[in-house]
């Protein structure tokens, strides 16, 4: 049991798959304009990363290792299509606002590299849990940065205003580089500062060591 | 000719994939600590780039439209909900026969690119370019300029991050900081640059 929870807890902070293993970033910056875009998007993409990862897990022994990208990519493509028409049918709106990201949860790398890793080595439970934990990882990530660029951006979360904004006779105004890409470039950034000042282990080793000439040295 | 131009460098500057869209950012960041492995995966997109848009266009226009398949005799239906698993197939296929190759001819840059060749698969900038074809109803002719427009463009950004990054080896970045966190930073900047293009 405790292994199942590891599975479960790990990819949350210690090995996240956003900041850590640098998977899936790119619609993490793209659908983070504002929250419930990203909230519907964490919803998305953890069902289908739990899902292809109990049904390849369950077709291991029988895909031929040279063409298991395909099979791979027809199964998350398939669990893509049953999503995108659910959230067609019942979240037209945010799905419209969504576009072309919710197509490309195919190509988000935390599916088919956790499929890579893990599904193809694991038994159906494991894998299970093995994507709903990178998902939910995932999803922290997403929802901290969409918060972040929503409240920052447009002064509200969820639509409902938060802040004031001054164009309402409120004291806030608008920062609208939040709503633009490069700050949500900066914002995971920051994040990335943040977690590995708290969780040192996961500081990258410099690739040169600045030394540190001593007054007393002579060069 | 001058449309075919201009189409060409809004895929590859103004709208840049990578910089604008978000896209392949995955790939992006791991493969640019070289110059060298960039060079090769920038190649190796382009390619990849510049065969799927057209290819993914005559799967649209001839089989998957709503009554593309007039020239059938069956005009009233319309398979594009197929879309995804389509692209997505013809990607993969394409994808694991330059894996192939390269491991047969060259094996340094089959080693080098490792786990990411198979990513390519899942590179965003791939399938992404595919979906705006489609979106931006574009034409043959057309679709190849936007393949190797965003392809170029995809390429040039993850060179000029590699290059930058071979440079801020030698630099004092603080600790929490090195490596993944300064290269967002980094990415954010070019992004920023990148936009003064949309003035053109």
């Amino acid at each position: 049991m405790s292994e199942a929870r590891t599975i479960l807890i790990d990819p949350l902070i210690d090995n996240n798959p956003v900041t850590l293993q640098m998977l899936g970033i790119c619609s993490a910056l793209a659908v983070t304009t504002s929250l419930l875009p990203a909230l519907l998007m964490c919803l998305a993409l953890t069902s289908v990363a739990a899902l292809s990862g109990a049904a390849i897990s369950a077709l291991r022994h029988r895909i031929p290792n040279n063409i298991r990208i395909i099979v791979h990519m027809t199964i998350i493509a398939s669990l893509v299509i049953l999503v995108d028409q659910l959230l067609r049918a019942y979240a037209f709106e945010t799905s419209k606002q969504l576009s072309v990201f919710v197509g490309l949860i195919i190509t988000n790398c935390i599916v088919l590299g956790r499929a890579e890793a893990f599904a193809m080595k694991n038994g159906v439970v494991m894998s299970f849990l093995d994507g709903l934990g990178n998902g939910l990882g995932y999803s922290v990530i997403l929802i901290a940065v969409a918060t972040l660029r929503e409240l920052f951006g447009a002064g509200t979360l969820l639509g409902y205003p938060v802040l004031e904004l001054v164009s309402n006779g409120g004291w806030y105004e608008a920062n609208g580089l939040m709503l633009l890409p490069p700050s949500a470039f900066f914002i995971i950034g920051l994040l990335i500062w943040g977690i590995r000042t708290w969780r040192t282990q996961q500081v990258e080793k410099a690739d040169y060591q600045i030394h540190e000439v001593h007054r007393t040295e002579v060069y | 000719m001058a449309a075919y131009a201009s189409l060409f460098v809004q895929a590859a500057f103004v709208e840049n994939l990578a910089l604008a869209f978000f896209l392949g950012m995955c790939t992006f960041l791991a493969v640019s600590k070289r110059v060298e492995t960039a060079i090769g995966l920038g190649v190796a997109v382009i390619v990849i780039q510049v065969i799927t848009v057209p290819a993914n266009y005559l799967i649209y226009t001839y089989l998957l439209a709503d009554g593309a398949l007039a020239w059938a005799g069956l005009t009233d239906v319309d398979l594009s909900f197929l879309g995804l698993v389509s692209y997505i197939g013809v990607i993969a296929a394409l994808v694991q026969i330059l894996e192939m190759t390269l491991d047969r001819y060259f094996p340094k840059l089959y080693n080098a690119l490792g786990i990411f060749l198979p990513l390519i698969t899942v590179n965003c900038a791939i399938l992404g370019g595919t979906l705006f074809m489609v979106e931006r109803q574009y034409d043959f002719a057309e679709s190849v300029v936007f393949g190797v427009g965003s392809g170029t463009g995809w390429a040039i950004a993850l060179i000029a991050l590699a290059g930058i990054r071979e440079k801020l080896k030698y630099s004092d970045v603080p600790q929490g900081l090195q490596g993944l966190g300064i290269a967002f930073i980094i990415v954010g900047l070019m992004s920023l640059s990148f936009m003064g293009f949309s003035g053109i």
